[in-house]
């Protein structure tokens, strides 16, 4: 590494520090209904929204109706673009004149833009219509994230209200997280992508007859207008089956870094928001402090064993799979960010990192993304460690555990255990039935202990919402369609129904006014306790899977021996 | 905890009857309430099966074994818990040996026995009988012998009216005669319910208790997952390395990985940590209604405490001589004590006994012939000694300031200005002043005051680190009360408390989210004792009292609330101490099993494939990795038993240094200890050529 990449990762670092609390300010703002800064430009877009959802709009909900709303929602979401994308050759729009999507591939489509995780099974430019992309995907690129958020803000209410029985109103929630966040910030955002050359048309794929004489299609499309929600709503499905490796994504080193940032910002600034819904400050920096620490000690690894000379390369380091004009460090930013958060964008092949890197991206994400983690669901996730910990080290005090004030029982316990258990079931289990099936292995591309992890990544990715993958699987078949689909499902709802349920027990309770004895959940001693709960409860069920996969492939790259 | 009482619950006969009861516990029906060790009991069978059926070499037997060991030990740990209580159950029993009750209707007694009364009979009791069930003394007084329940010796008072009129069935009067209104139904009494509760057969699990069993369920089921895919990516893995691994991850060799990573530890001495909680209530002499009480004690923040008898001794003591101008202090001190020698009252004694201390006056100067007593009346509300010396008399008198300057004033005497300053200041400083006077003469005043127990400042400052706010209720005025508050060191003291007030103030402690404790004897305490998390009664007090709370102090000893609050607490840290360690011990067992199973992977033939290198600790063999590791997660369990039974150490000190002193032992120590105990136990088992 060189002067260059050490200022490139203490930039984005610092960067990420410094805007977390500015948004965490205005995001509370916006949740709590008073003026800010988009209030005055954008109060007309609520206003309508209002009106088009009528009373209910208004009405707090308790977390059942809650549930019932978004699921009933994002149901919708998913029925319109999975139709959508059956019917694309009918549709307008489409300039290649792109032929209907198979009904698995469509499935899994519209599952994966739904939950926020945007695997891409297809390659944008050449299986979806422009206007798939624009009205299908791109509109679930908004309000699956805005869904995340909406949830994180319930639970946050929830930790916050006393014996009430409601926690805020979900189309409040989702309209203002899209309205006055994402939608401000995304054009925001495209406007100065646009202008480092991301392209931005309606215009068919030119057709271009090169140098040597062969003819190359070259894809246009509205890019930059999907690249910034892509990254801000840690959604991850580009435009490009490259995604931002692709240059009309990501083409200059400042558009790189700006994307890189905009897919921590607000999983960052959620973090803030947090404090300030709670009404402890303390509370948010602690936990942006844990999210740091991990992310810094990722990245770390990550770096390290990518700079190490690698014995196969002749004592080189490896840059295949990466691009040669992000570099190294770069790429290992961005996979270390696009995996801690749950985005799924990347600009270069994680089956290429490392294994050491490539083990660390999937940790990140069998943490069960809570390392800044996605939207919303980045928050959530953390905090269902939070309780858990709190659970296990309050005990120590001599005390019945409480958090905020408020004591953590059963159902907290269960839904907590339930939210963990079901995306590392989904995880265990996938894997193994993918192993075990021919339609499994027949996606395949690598050998050795890499296709084991070629597999683990991808059920790791579709549970946990990321949506990234290492490249070398074949995905788009009926079995892996529709069993990363399930795996998605899973991971997104049984998850926030969990929350929900949380956030309305959590509502109910009785709070208790910290005294000497209480556990204290600001301290160091607590951040470091949460990390080691995070890294032992999660760690340790994916150890034995870890270790099959890149760790054991780390081992032989050293030996010399790659597959 | 007192270690002769600690050693005899481990006798003979008690670890005797515990492994008899142990394999009673085999069984699954009771088995699946504990869904760790059912599972561990599953595997064991599992290997069993195994090891019949299919292949009996030495390692698979000795998994077997360790497995079955694994789960013995666990159900030991909460046989040997119950079996401490069965024994005090035991001698409660015998006291309920059917006994004749002499029925009372009021004109006619007819003998029944005593398990034919009803709910509202009266029952006769005299000296000598046995009181035959729980009630309420209506008519008489008697002492009664109640050392079947309290152990102590020493009969106690019993009588109509008042707070203390509760019998309990079982005990023995000694003098007297006393009619007593039954108060509960047969099965229901004070001894039925004590019973039930020390066997542990009313046992109910608590709420943390249950919010804890569904983690650690929920782990179990992780870990299963865990295990069970592990052995599809193990044989897929093989493949890929085109090595057969089917021979290295057997049935057994994942039945061990899957036990060792459940939380047995805790999972096996979460009941016995329970049930000792209790046990060592039962052994302060305090009897817990329900394990949730025990659990509300750890969360305690307000202690309600009266002020007499808890924070200062009973009554008021002299503690100072305050002689007028010109009036010598030993004169002062002499004719005080000759005031009060005939006084009876504990005040009017504490004057003797402190003019004999601090002056070594033992009032032997005057034969008692030449002494008459003037007791105190309402009307003088003074009391003192007429003395005939020499032919004159000498009369002197102590009382309240007004009466006795009013008495001087009627002889003709002085009031001194200087006198009354200190007076005033006595009271002011929360004590009472005595006056005494010789005739016309002013000799000074004797300060009274409340005397704080030694210590329990101390005590109190303890208790404020440990986050409890203590609230001091007193009847008296408010003066009187903020000074004995500050001296004690109380946070908060509510004077001439009634009991609606106290009732008040519980609500609203409540209303703001803390959690009250209090104790309670008169009938009028009752809404306060049912209305506070924590109500302990005391065993002398009125049977509506002892309904109410759901604590019964026998010693009826009112500090008894600081022990109640440090038994919760510390078994909530036991709870959390063991399951930190059991979960933090599994990293240590990933680094002993893992390598075992995997470390032939990639070796090209050879034994030492790169994964060999997970084994940090050098363990000798594959078998011997697996089977130590299963061996120290058994062991482990027997080890722990007597910190579950005893329960962690309890410091009163802040919240963050005890979260950090745990930490280390359980956390750390957690992680550390298996490397060692693994390392040690593979040492000794290859040594002994066991594998």
């Amino acid at each position: 590494m060189n002067t260059a990449d050490v200022i490139q990762v203490l930039m984005s670092l610092l960067t990420l520090a410094i805007c977390a609390p500015l948004l965490g300010a205005f995001f509370s703002q916006v949740y709590e209904g008073k003026r800010h800064l988009a209030s005055l430009p954008l109060g007309w877009l609520e206003k309508l929204s209002a009106r088009t959802v009528g009373k209910a709009y208004d009405e707090e909900m308790d977390w059942k109706r809650y549930a019932r709303a978004l699921l009933m929602f994002n149901a919708l979401g998913l029925i319109i673009v999975f139709l959508m994308q059956l019917l694309q050759s009918h549709l307008p729009l489409n300039p290649q004149k792109l032929p209907d999507v198979s009904w698995h591939l469509a499935l899994n489509t519209a599952i994966s833009f739904v939950t926020n995780t945007n695997w891409q099974s297809y390659s944008g430019e050449t299986s979806l219509s422009n206007f798939v992309q624009l009205f299908g995907l791109a509109v679930q690129n908004f309000l699956s994230a805005a869904t995340g958020m909406a949830v994180a803000v319930a639970l946050c209410r929830g930790l916050a209200r006393r014996n009430e029985k409601t926690i805020g109103n979900f189309w409040q929630d989702l309209v203002r997280s899209t309205v006055y966040i994402l939608l401000p910030l995304s054009l925001l955002l495209a406007g100065v992508l646009v202008s480092t050359g991301v392209v931005q048309s309606l215009s068919p794929a030119h057709h271009v007859v090169t140098l040597s004489g062969v003819e190359q299609v070259i894809p246009l499309g509205p890019v930059a207008s999907q690249e910034a929600i892509k990254q801000l709503g840690t959604n991850g499905g580009g435009f490009f089956n490259a995604n931002s490796a692709h240059p009309f994504e990501n083409p200059t080193p400042f558009s790189n870094w700006l994307e890189l940032l905009s897919i921590l910002l607000i999983p960052a600034g959620f973090a803030f928001l947090y404090g300030r819904m709670v009404g402890n400050l303390k509370q948010g920096r602690i936990i942006f402090g844990v999210m740091m620490a991990l992310i810094v000690a990722g990245l770390g690894l990550s770096l390290w064993s990518e700079y190490q000379p690698n014995a196969s390369l002749g004592g080189l380091i490896s840059l295949e799979g990466k691009e040669t004009r992000i570099g190294v460090t770069g790429s290992i930013l961005w996979s270390t960010f696009t995996t801690a958060a749950s985005s799924g964008s990347i600009n270069a092949m994680h089956s290429s990192l490392t294994p050491l890197a490539g083990g660390v991206a999937m940790l990140n994400m069998m943490l069960g993304e809570i390392i800044f983690g996605g939207v919303g669901s980045g928050l959530y996730g953390i905090l269902i460690f939070v309780f858990l910990t709190v659970f296990l080290a309050g005990l120590m005090v001599g005390r019945t555990p409480e958090y905020l004030g408020k004591k953590i029982e059963a159902r907290d316990i269960q839904m907590s255990v339930i939210a963990i258990l079901l995306p590392s079931a989904c995880v265990l289990l996938g894997t193994a039935l993918a192993i075990s099936l021919p339609q499994g292995l027949a996606g395949l591309s690598a050998k050795g202990p890499h296709a084991f992890s070629e597999m683990l990544y991808a059920f790791t990715s579709a549970a946990n919402n990321n949506g990234s993958a290492f490249a070398g699987l074949t995905a788009n078949s009926p079995f892996y369609d529709v069993a990363l689909g399930l795996a998605m499902l899973i991971g997104r709802y049984g998850v926030i129904l969990a929350v929900l349920a949380i956030a309305g027990n959590f509502a109910s309770k009785r709070h208790a006014p910290p005294t000497a004895g209480t556990f204290n959940t600001n301290s160091v001693t607590f951040a470091a306790l949460l990390i080691g709960v995070i890294l032992i409860v999660g760690g340790l069920t994916f150890f034995p899977a870890l270790i099959l996969g890149p760790g054991i492939e780390h081992l032989l790259m050293n030996a010399g021996k790659v597959f | 905890m007192n270690e002769s009482k600690d050693t005899a619950l481990f006798s003979r006969e008690v670890v005797f009857t515990a492994i008899k009861d142990s394999f009673i516990k085999f069984d699954p029906r009771i088995m699946v309430k504990n869904p760790v060790m059912f599972i561990t009991e599953l595997g064991a069978l599992l290997c069993t099966f195994l090891v019949i059926f299919s292949k009996a070499d030495r390692f698979n037997i000795q998994i077997a074994i360790w497995l079955w060991f694994t789960v013995f030990f666990a159900n030991f740990s909460e046989a040997i818990a119950e079996g401490r209580g069965k024994a005090q159950a035991e001698s409660l029993k015998k006291t309920r040996t059917s006994t004749v009750a002499r029925k009372w209707t009021g004109k006619t007694e007819s003998r029944i026995n005593a398990s034919e009364l009803k709910l509202g009979d009266q029952v006769i009791c005299e000296a000598g009988d046995v009181v035959p069930s729980d009630g309420e003394v209506i008519e008489g007084i008697a002492t009664v012998d109640e050392s079947a329940i309290t152990g102590e010796s020493a009969p106690v008072v019993r009588e109509a009216g008042g707070d203390r009129s509760a019998v309990t069935g079982g005990t023995r009067v000694i003098s007297d005669r006393i009619i007593v209104r039954i108060t509960a139904e047969q099965g229901g009494t004070f001894i039925d319910r004590m019973i039930a509760l020390v066997e542990g057969a009313k046992r109910q699990k608590t709420p943390n208790e249950i919010a804890l069993s569904l983690l650690l369920a929920g782990l179990t089921l992780i870990f299963l997952l865990a295990v069970v895919t592990l052995k599809v990516f193990a044989t897929y893995s093989g493949a890929l390395a085109g090595q057969d691994l089917s021979s290295v991850i057997t049935i057994p060799v994942l039945v061990s990985l899957l036990v060792c990573l459940i939380p047995t530890t805790i999972g096996g001495l979460l009941s016995a940590i329970g049930i000792s909680g209790m046990d060592r209530l039962i052994r302060k002499n305090v009897i817990a209604l329900s394990g949730k009480a025990v659990e509300a004690a750890g969360d305690i923040d307000v202690l309600l405490l009266d002020k007499t008898g808890t924070i200062t001794f009973g009554n008021r003591m002299a503690t100072r001589f305050y002689p007028a101008p010109g009036v010598n202090e030993v004169e002062l001190a002499e004719k005080a004590q000759l005031a009060s020698l005939s006084d009876g009252t504990p005040e009017g004694r504490s004057i003797v006994v402190l003019a004999k201390e601090q002056f070594q006056l033992r009032g032997e100067k005057f034969h008692p012939s030449q002494i008459e007593f003037v007791p105190f009346t309402a009307q003088t509300r003074m009391s003192g000694v007429n003395i005939s010396d020499q032919g004159s008399v000498h009369e002197i008198r102590k009382g309240a300031s007004d009466a006795v300057i009013k008495y001087v004033t009627n002889l003709g005497g002085k009031t001194s200005p200087e006198l009354k300053k200190i007076v005033d200041e006595i009271a002011m400083s929360g004590g009472t002043p005595l006056m005494v006077a010789e005739g016309a003469r002013l000799l000074g005043c004797v300060q009274l005051k409340d005397v704080v127990k030694g210590g329990i400042k101390e005590r109190f400052a303890e208790l404020r680190r440990m986050g409890i706010r203590t609230v001091m209720i007193t009847g008296d005025n408010p003066l009187t009360a903020a000074a004995i508050a500050a001296e004690a060191g109380v946070d908060d003291f509510m004077a001439e408390a009634t009991p609606e007030m106290k009732l008040k103030r519980i609500r609203d402690e409540q209303e703001g989210g803390h959690l009250v404790a209090m104790t309670g004897d008169g009938t009028n305490d009752a809404p306060a004792l049912a209305q506070a998390d924590v109500g302990v009664a005391m065993n002398s007090g009125t049977q509506a009292a002892r309904e109410a709370g759901n604590m019964v102090d026998l010693d009826s000893n009112p500090t008894k609330l600081i022990d109640i609050v440090e038994t919760g607490k510390q078994l909530l840290m036991t709870r959390g101490a063991l399951t930190t360690f059991s979960v933090s011990n599994d990293v240590a067992k990933y680094f002993a099993i893992l390598p075992a199973l995997f470390g032939a992977l990639y070796a090209g033939g050879g034994l030492h494939g790169p994964l060999s290198r997970l084994n940090v600790m050098g363990l000798g063999s594959p078998e011997s990795a697996i089977l130590s590791a299963v061996i120290f997660n058994a062991l482990v369990i027997i080890a722990l038993v007597p910190l579950a039974l005893r329960g962690v150490k309890y410091r009163a000190l802040g919240s963050e240094i005890l979260l950090r002193r745990n930490l280390l032992i359980y956390g750390v120590g957690g992680l550390a200890a298996p490397f060692i105990g693994i390392k040690l136990i593979d040492l000794l088992i290859t040594k002994a050529g066991l594998v």
